[in-house]
């Protein structure tokens, strides 16, 4: 018994200790690199679209990157567009819905590139690093990233319950335009 | 003459006179000028209707006897389903609608069963506008004025079109979407200018008026709502009535160090212009940013009222009916003008029912405030004391820094928003569609960041007591009180329009529009149509002689962007804390953007 738990305690302090993990001088040549994305589900001659380049899992699975993430996500202001997630003149993030993908690679590249219909670009503006945990902050929003990566609380006015505790909305694959992002026929 | 009849005679003389003289003070009612509101042609050629904002109309045809057999006439799809603001206009035989961005502008036949498409111009607006509208990609209007039709765009231009042919005549940039500047107002002509002013006060724009030629777009005049005095366009002109509003660069003073660059102090809403005194009237928006915290001062010249002459542009008077703003309460409402018996003394004064939720009565010649009673549900402020102008705040509701303060009413789109009231002279009535909300409200530090929101509140709405989130009233303008009201399930976000047939129209956000008893407040006729309505209702003639009302459905706006902007309503604080009063709207309509045309059969 006592075993059991001595393991279980070790399980959990290794668990924890990748929820923390983090480098504080993450290597430039990986991050200084922009992602690979794919918007359409057609490949021409069939096959699968190139891989994605493997941060997903450092940042999204990683309480110190999202949690960075909910503070530049106020801090550079795209609550302002996109409110706590539920969305005001830009779309809401806390859904399954993405015009533009919801991968974590495909919601980096909407910051670095800007969107045609409103979405600023930010490339230039932040840093990759900033930008890869603003979109894992983003990806915990449909509460699409480990439990125990998202946040606990909210620090501010409570606009719902705490991420980690929403209702999982995995992205529909593809990306969807929304009737009101269709231009009239 | 017989004496018999000579005092018969002077029975008859004096039984006329006396029946003249009561009636007279029976039926002295508000009206407005008359140089304003110049009498009834059938057209309707101007959002406001006409100059002094009255949208009444003194056809008859549709009257309380005959409204009960309305029916659709025709309808006809904008081709955008985004919130639909706009009101459909009516010069000679041809109808203009334009739509949302991307503003598609049409002229339709009206001579022609259906009325067919005359043509259409397309403005294209830049797709990235898109992103720095706060409320929806909405338009209040185009406008007429000698052959042309004049509006403005999303991304902040004006257009002249040929009002017969639909060729553009000219196309002005004004300002900037890198800096969140979009424009949405519907312009006013007055002889050879046309006034358009900017959008974006949850974007740290600064607001300014511009006066434009109204052949070439040249910009005549311009005038910021911040900053020196030489840029206000304030001169020797200016004579404000209250001390408050006296001094020199007051725009730069009472600001911390150039934060009147980022001031806000937009103009979006209702332009009026009286005639005889050559003035033109309206309110600027909300000081930026939200957070009052972030701005100590009175923050002039924002969330207040201007006069200025409309030739120059140089400011005649000010009053700001909310210094510091705590709650995002622009001062953009219509401002209805009247002439009026106040307490036995003739008065030319202007009626605002504003955001704070008070109907502000001011003498327009000189800026005073005659009476200023609400409307609304009052937690925030008490009044306004008369004898300085100031508004009386309730210090418990003052917004402290990371605090939430709950229950203050009205709310951040205020006891009424931008969408119009109108006036009738044959009730003398005010008829004010308007809302009944309260919010809480935290202030939090934000960063100005060019091109993105400057708000720094997290927001979340309910309604007000009852349960009902709005009401259409029947205002006594000098009573000060309201004669009736009913009350709605959503917040009221569509004008109003008033007749001689002795009715009045409005819609509502789950799709009806109503024609109700203008004297009672009696449902007299209502049809649901496809999406909940914010439009603006308009009436005409048409080619056949008959009377037609037009009205736009398509729910949007600020407060319909959860069912425009497919908003997620488990978050409270989505538009702004608008989507937590709006959660069942995805319930109750759809989106829409269809013009619906009715007449009696």
């Amino acid at each position: 018994m006592k075993r059991i738990a001595i393991v279980m305690v070790l399980a959990l302090g290794i668990s924890a200790c990748e929820r923390e993990d983090r480098e504080t001088r993450p290597d430039p040549a990986v991050s200084g690199m922009e992602p690979k994305v794919t918007l359409s589900s057609i490949i021409p001659g069939g096959g699968s679209p190139p891989p994605p380049s493997g941060l997903a899992g450092q940042y999204e699975g990683n309480a110190y990157h999202v949690s960075q993430g909910k503070k530049y996500y106020t801090w550079f202001n795209c609550n302002g567009c996109h409110a706590n997630g539920g969305g005001d003149s830009g779309p809401p993030l806390m859904d399954d819905t993405w015009i533009y993908g919801g991968d974590l690679e495909e919601i980096v590249s909407t910051i670095y590139e800007g969107r045609p219909n409103g979405m600023p670009s930010f490339r230039g503006k932040l840093t990759d690093e900033q930008i890869w945990q603003i979109a894992a902050f983003v990806r915990s929003l449909g509460n699409n990233v480990p439990s125990d990566a998202a946040s606990g609380r909210n620090d501010d006015l409570n606009p719902h319950p705490p991420e980690g505790q929403l209702e999982s909305q995995p992205p529909i694959d593809g990306g969807t335009a929304p009737p009101s992002g269709q231009m009239p026929q | 003459m017989s004496a018999r009849k000579f005092v018969y005679a002077v029975c008859v003389l004096l039984c006329v006179l006396l029946c003249a003289v009561t009636s007279s003070v029976a039926q002295q009612l508000p009206a407005p000028p008359p140089s304003a509101a110049p009498s009834e042609n059938g057209e309707w050629t101007m959002p406001a209707k006409n100059y002094a904002n009255t949208r009444f109309s003194d056809l008859a045809e549709i009257n309380v006897d005959t409204v009960g057999a309305l029916k659709v006439a025709w309808t006809f799809s904008t081709g955008v389903n985004r919130g639909q603001e706009s009101s459909p206009l009516v010069v000679g035989t041809t109808m203009y609608v334009l739509a949302p961005y991307p503003q598609t502008l049409y002229a339709l036949d009206l001579t022609q069963p259906g009325a067919p498409t005359r043509w259409q111009y397309e403005p294209k607006p830049d797709a990235s506008a898109q992103g720095v509208a706060c409320c929806d990609v909405v338009n209040r209007g185009p406008t007429f004025s000698a052959g042309k039709i004049f509006f403005t765009t999303l991304d902040a231009q004006t257009v002249a079109v040929d009002a017969e042919t639909g060729a553009e005549l000219w196309k002005v940039k004004l300002g900037d979407i890198a800096k969140g500047e979009t424009m949405t107002m519907a312009p006013l002509v007055v002889r050879d200018k046309v006034y358009v002013g900017i959008s974006g006060g949850e974007y740290g724009v600064r607001g300014w008026l511009q006066a434009l030629d109204v052949d070439s777009g040249k910009t005549i005049w311009k005038a910021y709502s911040t900053g020196p005095d030489a840029e206000v366009l304030i001169g020797d002109d200016f004579k404000p009535y209250y001390a408050t509003e006296k001094g020199k660069d007051l725009g730069v003073s009472t600001w911390p160090p150039n934060g009147w660059e980022q001031g806000g102090g937009t103009v979006w809403g209702w332009l009026s212009y009286d005639p005889d005194l050559n003035l033109i009237y309206y309110g600027t928006g909300n000081p930026g940013p939200w957070n009052p915290n972030q701005r100590p001062g009175d923050n002039k010249w924002t969330a207040g009222i201007f006069a200025r002459d409309a030739d120059t542009g140089a400011a005649r008077w000010f009053y700001q009916i909310a210094p510091h703003d705590l709650h995002d309460w622009d001062a953009i409402n219509e401002l209805v003008l009247l002439d009026l018996d106040w307490h036995g003394e003739q008065r030319k004064v202007l009626v605002q029912p504003g955001r704070t939720g008070l109907v502000y009565v001011i003498d327009r010649v000189t800026g005073e405030v005659l009476s200023a009673e609400p409307f609304h549900v009052l937690t925030a402020i008490t009044g306004v004391d008369l004898s300085t102008g100031q508004l009386q705040l309730v210090p418990e509701k003052m917004p402290v820094e990371n605090r939430v303060i709950r229950d203050i009413c009205p709310t951040a789109p205020g006891a009424k928003d931008w969408n119009p009231s109108a006036f009738s002279p044959v009730t003398g009535l005010l008829y004010i569609p308007h809302n009944n909300l309260c919010m809480d409200w935290e202030s939090v530090t934000t960063s100005y960041i060019a091109g993105t929101p400057f708000v720094g509140a997290e927001v979340r709405m309910f309604a007000g007591p009852g349960g009902h989130r709005g009401e259409f009233s029947a205002w006594d303008i000098i009573a000060g009180k309201e004669r009736w009201t009913i009350n709605e399930r959503f917040p009221l976000w569509s004008a109003a329009m008033a007749t001689a047939g002795g009715l009045v129209f409005y819609g509502t956000m789950d799709g009806w529009f109503k024609a109700v008893n203008a004297e009672s407040g009696a449902v007299l006729w209502q049809f649901k149509v496809d999406s909940g309505i914010i439009g603006q209702p308009t009436t005409f003639l048409g080619p056949d002689g008959k009377q037609y009302i037009a009205v736009l459905a398509g729910v949007g706006g600020w407060a319909g962007a959860i069912v425009s902007n497919d908003l997620d309503p488990r978050d409270a604080t989505a538009a702004k804390g608008f989507v937590n009063a709006m959660q069942d709207l995805k319930g109750a309509t759809t989106k829409g953007g269809t013009l619906y045309v009715f007449g009696l059969p």
